[in-house]
């Protein structure tokens, strides 16, 4: 069923990397969650596969409040969902967590396979964008930082260059009276959303005026996609439902979305429109309650 | 070199092995054919049923979405290592006397995500069982049962404690 491929299995970082910058058209598997589906089908047959799910060194979670939250790339779904660090902290990556899949699979994927498959459906990609969060990429020529937002370039298309992997996840501590909040619609709990809203707006601890708005929508195009545009509806305003209302509009016009058996590119605009509006109310009462 | 085999150690319900496999070996595969533990069912093979659910350190995992080479020294129990020899586990007994049954497909499964659950926590609410087997489909709708056994079954692994 699935193809031969010559196998890998790295203990470190260094020695991946030498092995990717060896093998160029080589392939690389974290927890497989998403990649022996690809495989199975056959949509792709990589010469190589490089196994990255023994680094121990890449399994971490840190927190430090000026520093923020650094995860290390291997980290299992199912550990970040249960970390007491996260859940105090970072409460949304625990909440988004819990939908994602199922136990069985958040039990062997891992965070950083999860971005790097870059299925625009993705859970953990939207929050992170509304974190601000950044990853680190290594390759044998050294280490760069690149926003999660730039990460993804198309569908299942992320910006990884030949012998480059992702070895960490940065998200910074979020400034005083900030909320974030996610929610995805969903068929069945775990589902992959049918459209998903992440949003993050920090308020004035005076006069509750939006200072800053992140929102990002996933499935929604064919990447996880910042809704620039309704972010800017909020940013200076003390947020109202009518606001609300404006902000989902303008991220609906913003979207270009994916047509598939759960619903059309209209009822997937008007669904963002929905989740935009609930999930900013979310992250609303969060935000007065931080 | 490509398809070469490789050598993979593991143990299976307690004993140990030692395989060469081609690296696209799954683990569900392994256990079925190499071992002939085909008490693990496929359904999906696509990482949708649960069907093929077994524990891996303890974990509950599909077995049809692991390679087999990634389960390279851990320890793997199947639904056939769940009793004591002759002796049923309590999931086995509650699944049996509450008539969480049905046709039988996916009660491995069942079995499997329900052992992580109570591994990991004995004393689970409703919601954390129905959420254990949420990733364990049952063609027949047998959910209720299968929920009810497994509370059934939470409560003599404490009694037993």
């Amino acid at each position: 069923m699935i193809a031969d491929f010559e196998y890998f299995d790295p203990k470190t970082v260094r020695e991946a990397l030498s092995l990717l910058s060896q093998y160029k058209d080589a392939k690389i598997i974290a927890g497989g969650q998403s990649l022996l589906v690809v495989l199975k089908q056959r949509l792709l047959a990589p010469e190589y596969l490089i196994d990255i799910k023994g680094i121990s060194a890449l399994d971490y979670i840190n927190y430090d409040e000026s520093k923020g939250l650094r995860i290390g790339a291997l980290t299992l779904h199912r550990t970040i969902e249960k970390s007491p660090v996260i859940q105090k902290h970072f409460r949304v990556l625990s909440e988004m967590e819990r939908n994602v899949a199922t136990i069985q699979t958040r039990n062997w994927g891992t965070i950083g396979g999860n971005l790097c498959h870059g299925d625009p459906a993705g859970d953990p990609a939207p929050v992170l964008i509304a974190l601000n969060a950044n990853l680190k990429l290594a390759s044998s020529a050294g280490e760069r930082i690149i926003s999660m937002e730039k990460f993804s370039k198309d569908y299942l298309e992320v910006d990884l260059k030949s012998g480059e992997m992702l070895i960490e996840i940065q998200v910074p501590t979020p400034p005083a009276h900030t909320g974030t909040a996610y929610e995805k619609l969903m068929v069945m709990k775990g589902d992959m959303g049918i459209v998903g809203a992440a949003v993050s707006v920090t308020l004035s601890g005076k006069d509750g005026v939006c200072q800053d708005a992140r929102i990002a929508l996933g499935s929604a195009a064919s990447v996880p996609l910042r809704a620039s545009e309704a972010e800017k509806k909020l940013v200076g305003k003390v947020p109202s439902d009518s606001l609300l209302i404006e902000a989902s509009e303008a991220a609906a016009a913003e979207t270009d979305p994916p047509v598939d058996v759960h619903g059309s590119s209209e009822y997937r605009r008007e669904m963002v429109k929905v989740f935009v509006r609930r999930v900013a109310q979310m992250a609303l009462e969060k935000a007065k309650a931080a | 070199m490509k398809g070469e085999l490789k050598e993979l150690k593991l143990t299976v319900n307690g004993k140990p092995y030692e395989f060469k496999v081609k690296p696209q070996t799954l683990l569900v595969d392994l256990l079925r054919q190499e071992l002939k533990l085909t008490g693990t069912k496929i359904g999906c093979l696509d990482s949708a049923c649960g069907a093929c659910t077994v524990n891996i350190d303890g974990k509950a995992v599909r077995s049809c979405s692991v390679l087999a080479l990634q389960v390279n020294n851990r320890e793997v129990i199947t639904i056939e290592g769940v009793a004591d020899g002759d002796k049923l586990h309590p999931i086995q007994e509650a699944m049996i006397e509450h008539g969480a049954i049905e046709c039988g497909f996916c009660t491995p499964g069942m079995v499997m995500s329900a052992k992580a659950l109570l591994n990991e926590n004995p004393n689970p609410t409703r919601e954390e069982v129905r959420e254990a087997i949420q990733g364990n489909l049952c063609a027949d709708e047998g959910y209720v049962k299968y929920i009810e056994a497994i509370e059934i079954a939470a409560e003599k692994v404490r009694g037993g404690q």
